[in-house]
């Protein structure tokens, strides 16, 4: 092994999305410095145009032919426990801008977008550092961009840190209010907790393998396992999904979200429940369906569990919740249960087959979602009751607001969620777990129930709680218009965003 | 052939596209006139369609088809065969009819503009479920009609209105979301949503275990929608509670949807897996037509019975016989199935027409608040109800009569891989349920229209009813008109149905 094959070839082209952001936000962290009080809001304006700016080069990398940098060659690839040894050894990149990749940064770039959009006009009414702020989300951002192109544990583990660790201080940026401090310390706790659990994991796995990059892992976990390694392997594959199950708040990993989200400022609710929720299933989806494709067999059952669990507790739970945004975490977490279905196939061809229902899922997810906690944030309280009757004084906010819950439901017109729900439903069907379809057939009831009265509440005759706001600014207006047109657009035309990947 | 059948979903989507459109004020003012427009000419494109359908072809005529999202293989196709066209006559009809009746008596309780736009955006549901021949848009359409309807029974509802719209709702959703998992399990093994695909295919794709899987979901999604017994309890409440249009499109329409899906869907798409499910299909009708007859007696017999929520139970005596006609298999009983559907949908109609009319004068519908001697009070009013019930009873020479009856003989010789004993039985139970029926609709008569006026010391003054106005007469002749064409004429509707069924029964 010579040293000249140990250095690594960078594309910077695959890297630019990251780079961009990661750049970025410490453009934005310096320029504020230097900004006088009054002109500090600009420092939104330059986020949102380096959110833009890393988009461009992504998009000139679409439709993503698979690409890797930072690759090993074959030759250093621990092949010691494999008999016979494979002729043609899988890619070993550490970073990969395929078809998946791309996708996933479009939606957290998006996603991040109109949560920059939301927040806009909010910095001062919430007393948030406006530096501080940008430069923290974009960092998380970052994070999630490399996540997404990460095909190697130790990667994955960066860059989840990175995604997380910014996001602790966000929660807790309101530092006046005593729930924003205790949710971030919550949210901190359980994050690093499930973290630990998870390097465990990935130890546990590399110690049976010897390798950490994805191609390499799945070969050696598609030997006949044997032994007491066998153990090991399946205690490190489980333990390193909890990690993930903490990230995307699956039941019963779920204990901070409600907590969190309520005391976060609402952008950042709004910024975990979508865009730091796709970093969690994009590691999921490729660890399961590639480094421990092998044991699909395995991780399916354990995750059609989950699914089940998740979305029944978060639907059942939002029930029972009075205020918005609390119900809106509840109903993430039962909508977190529904995305993961389709990753619980137990064989490979019904997981590849039907794994796309899943991010057509979390891209629809992403617009109705957000566009919900937008609405929220315009209304300013989160009180459901401050809901009823908002349609006599407010008849766009919620017309807007009505059409994303039905989204949510998947109840027409909200179409979007109908197909969205429609195409995981069928992912159920194809992969023979008719009863996880019924289980979430049963759940898509439920969840109506609370989504539909919260509408009807709407329309209600206002009541002496009603909120009393004026014409929202124009940023967040632009910021639910934007989300309301792509919700119209997938109800329509759902073939771009079901047929993405 | 093809613009007709698109511009009956896009005329009522244009009314409301105007309705918001026009300002606000103006907009209330004229809004159930123009849900009128938009449905007359609704029913004007139905008509044409009705005369432009070749009646000795089969399959799907006019044809829309366009290919949606490819991802999940779903097709926006829409057409039109002997099966359909009756039902998308009636709605058209009904629809009109409604919003006609609705310039004069628009319901109470909130604005008329968003009372037009949800009884339009029902038109769209209703018409598109009878149209739509894929299975995922046949979904979306079914799902359309949810919402309206809910909002009209919460908003414009008497009693305990919130309450009942939450319960058909969620009700009917869970039948539904049950329901597509049905279609998936069938898209699984054929990869198609494309109704004459499956129906000429899926009976030979789809394993006979997994066929009995889906025809289960999907079945329980019809079912709660028809309603068939102990499926039914949404029902009674919601008719109770919906104002007098809802109550119209509720039973003459949307329960329609449940036996077409039986009819269109689940037979024909899963034979293999019919006749397991058949008999309980037929079983449960039977003893929903004893149940619901029943219940019917147990209200009339009470003085504070209401006569809106014995129609809404005598409606399930009568979609039990339809249950029967279809869990029969064999091409009478499903024409039986369609007969009696359409004859429902006419003579329920008008009787909740009727009782809305009796709600708007004494704004009850409780038979003590109705009072007695309706034929002395109101002679041509009490005239038109005995005569609605003697429909509903199945009068021979009216409507009711010729669905029932063929559900009956249909049951005698049911198809075959079904035990005809068992049949016979509840072909009999069946028509001791025809008598039931015969005494509560003849008691509702004599509680009503006879007897003599209350006297002074019987209780505190008897309603007056003033007579039938002029609206009232001009919606519910062309009811009354059809009730005795079908009824006369029965070879009118079974002559478009027939070669239909015929096809569609043919691997049954």
């Amino acid at each position: 092994m010579t040293v000249a094959s140990l250095v690594q070839n960078i594309s910077y082209a695959q890297i630019a999305a990251p780079l961009v952001v990661a750049g970025g936000a410490l453009a934005v962290l310096i320029t504020e410095l230097f900004l006088p009080p009054r002109f500090k809001q600009a420092v939104s304006w330059l986020s949102l145009a380096v959110l833009a700016g890393a988009a461009a080069p992504d998009l000139a990398l679409w439709p993503g032919r698979t690409r890797g940098t930072f690759c090993m060659p074959p030759s250093v690839i621990n092949v010691s426990s494999l008999s016979p040894i494979p002729k043609n050894l899988p890619g070993s990149c550490s970073y990969v801008a395929d078809r998946f990749t791309l996708l996933f940064q479009f939606i957290a770039l998006a996603g991040a977008f109109v949560v920059v959009l939301m927040s806009v006009s909010s910095m001062k009414r919430d007393r948030v550092p406006t530096g501080e702020y940008h430069f923290l989300l974009l960092s998380s951002v970052a994070g999630v961009l490399v996540l997404a192109g990460s095909r190697d544990l130790i990667s994955l583990t960066i860059a989840l840190e990175t995604v997380s660790l910014p996001a602790f201080a966000l929660v807790g940026l309101k530092r006046w209010s005593g729930r924003s401090s205790e949710a971030a310390l919550k949210f901190f706790l359980v994050s690093v907790a499930s973290t630990a659990v998870m390097l465990f994991g990935i130890s546990l796995v590399y110690g049976a393998t010897g390798n950490v990059h994805f191609g390499p892992v799945a070969l050696h976990l598609a030997q006949p396992l044997t032994g007491p390694v066998r153990h090991l392997v399946y205690l490190g594959v489980g333990l390193t999904l909890v990690g993930f199950a903490f990230k995307v708040s699956a039941v019963p990993f779920h204990f901070w979200t409600p907590d969190t989200y309520a005391g976060a400022p609402v952008p950042i609710a709004a910024y975990l429940s979508v865009v730091s929720k796709a970093a969690g299933f994009a590691g999921l989806i490729l660890l399961t369906g590639t480094a421990f494709s092998p044991l699909l067999n395995k991780t399916g059952p354990l995750l059609a569990v989950l699914a089940a669990l998740t979305m029944s507790i978060g639907n059942l739970v939002a029930l029972r919740q009075t205020d918005a945004v609390r119900l809106l975490a509840w109903s993430t977490i039962g909508q977190a249960g529904y995305i993961l279905v389709p990753l619980a196939a137990h064989d490979p061809q019904s997981y590849s087959k039907h794994v796309d229902a899943s991010i057509a899922y979390l891209i629809m997810y992403a617009a109705m979602n957000l566009g919900a906690f937008a609405v929220v944030h315009s209304v300013r309280s989160t009180s459901l009751e401050a809901y009823r009757g908002l349609a006599k004084t407010r008849p766009l906010a919620s017309a807007a607001l009505a059409f994303f819950l039905l989204c949510l439901a998947g109840l027409p017109p909200g179409v979007m969620g109908l197909f969205a729900k429609v195409a995981v439903f069928g992912a159920a069907a194809g992969s023979h777990l008719v009863w996880l379809a019924v289980v979430m057939a049963v759940n898509v009831v439920i969840a109506l129930y609370y989504y539909l009265s919260w509408t009807a509440r709407l329309f209600a005759t206002p009541g002496e709680l009603t909120a009393s706001v004026g014409r929202s600014p124009t940023t967040l207006r632009f910021a639910i218009g934007l989300t309301v047109l792509v919700a119209v657009v997938f109800s329509v035309w759902p073939q771009p965003a079901l047929g993405a990947f | 052939m093809n613009a007709l059948l698109l511009a009956t979903l896009l005329v009522p989507l244009a009314g409301i596209a105007v309705l918001y459109l026009i300002p606000g004020a103006t907009a209330e003012r004229v809004a159930t006139r123009l849900g009128f427009y938009a449905g007359a000419v609704v029913l004007a494109l139905t008509i044409a369609l009705a005369c432009l359908f070749d009646y000795t072809k089969t399959g799907y005529q006019g044809r829309v088809d366009w290919n949606w999202v490819p991802a999940l293989h779903i097709r926006f196709q829409l057409g039109v065969d002997g099966i359909s066209l009756p039902l998308v006559l009636l709605t058209a009809l009904l629809s009109a009819l409604c919003f006609f009746y609705s310039i004069r008596h628009a319901p109470e309780g909130g604005s008329q503009k968003a009372y037009t736009a949800l009884l339009l955006t029902l038109e769209i549901g209703m018409l598109g479920t009878f149209l739509a021949a894929d299975l995922i848009l046949f979904f979306i359409f079914f799902e359309i009609v949810l919402l309206p309807m809910w909002a009209l029974i919460a908003t414009w509802g008497s009693g305990d209105a919130k309450a009942a719209a939450t319960k058909f709702i969620l009700y009917t959703l869970l039948g539904s979301a049950v329901m597509v998992v049905g279609f998936l399990v069938v898209f699984a093994y054929t990869d198609s949503f494309d109704l004459a695909w499956l129906t000429a295919h899926a009976r030979t794709d789809v394993p006979k275990g997994a066929a009995l899987t889906a025809f289960a979901l999907i079945g329980l999604g019809f079912a709660v929608k028809t309603p068939m017994f102990p499926l039914h309890t949404w029902l009674p409440d919601a008719h109770t509670a919906a104002p007098t249009t809802g109550s119209v499109l509720l039973a003459g329409v949307l329960l329609k949807m449940g036996t077409y899906g039986f009819v269109r869907i689940a037979v024909p798409v899963l034979p293999q897996a019919a006749p397991t499910y058949a008999p309980a299909l037929a079983a449960f009708g039977v003893v929903g037509v004893i149940y619901g007859s029943l219940a019917c007696l147990a209200i009339v017999r009470k003085p504070d019975g209401d006569l809106k929520r014995l129609i809404a139970y005598s409606s399930i005596g009568h979609m039990g016989f339809v249950l029967l006609g279809i869990g029969s298999l064999t091409t009478v009983g499903m024409n039986a199935a369609l007969f009696a559907s359409v004859a429902h949908g006419l003579i329920t109609g008008l009787l909740f027409f009727l009782v809305g009319g009796l709600k708007v004068r004494l704004h009850s519908a409780r038979l003590d608040d109705i009072g007695r001697a309706l034929y002395r009070k109101a002679p041509k009013y009490g005239v038109l109800l005995a005569f609605a019930a003697m429909a509903s009873l199945g009068l021979p020479g009216l409507a009711g009569f010729w669905g029932e009856v063929l559900a009956l003989f249909s049951a005698i010789r049911p198809g075959s891989g079904l035990t005809q004993g068992s049949y016979i039985a509840m072909a009999a139970i069946a028509a001791a349920g025809l008598v039931l029926t015969a005494t509560y609709l003849l008691a509702v008569v004599r509680r009503v229209c006879m007897g003599p006026p209350a006297t002074a010391g019987e209780s505190a003054g008897d309603s007056t009813v003033t007579e039938l106005t002029a609206v009232e007469t001009a919606t519910w002749t062309p009811l009354v008109l059809l009730t005795l064409a079908t009824g006369l004429w029965p070879a009118l509707l079974l002559g478009i149905t027939n070669p239909a069924v015929r096809v569609l029964m043919k691997g049954v």
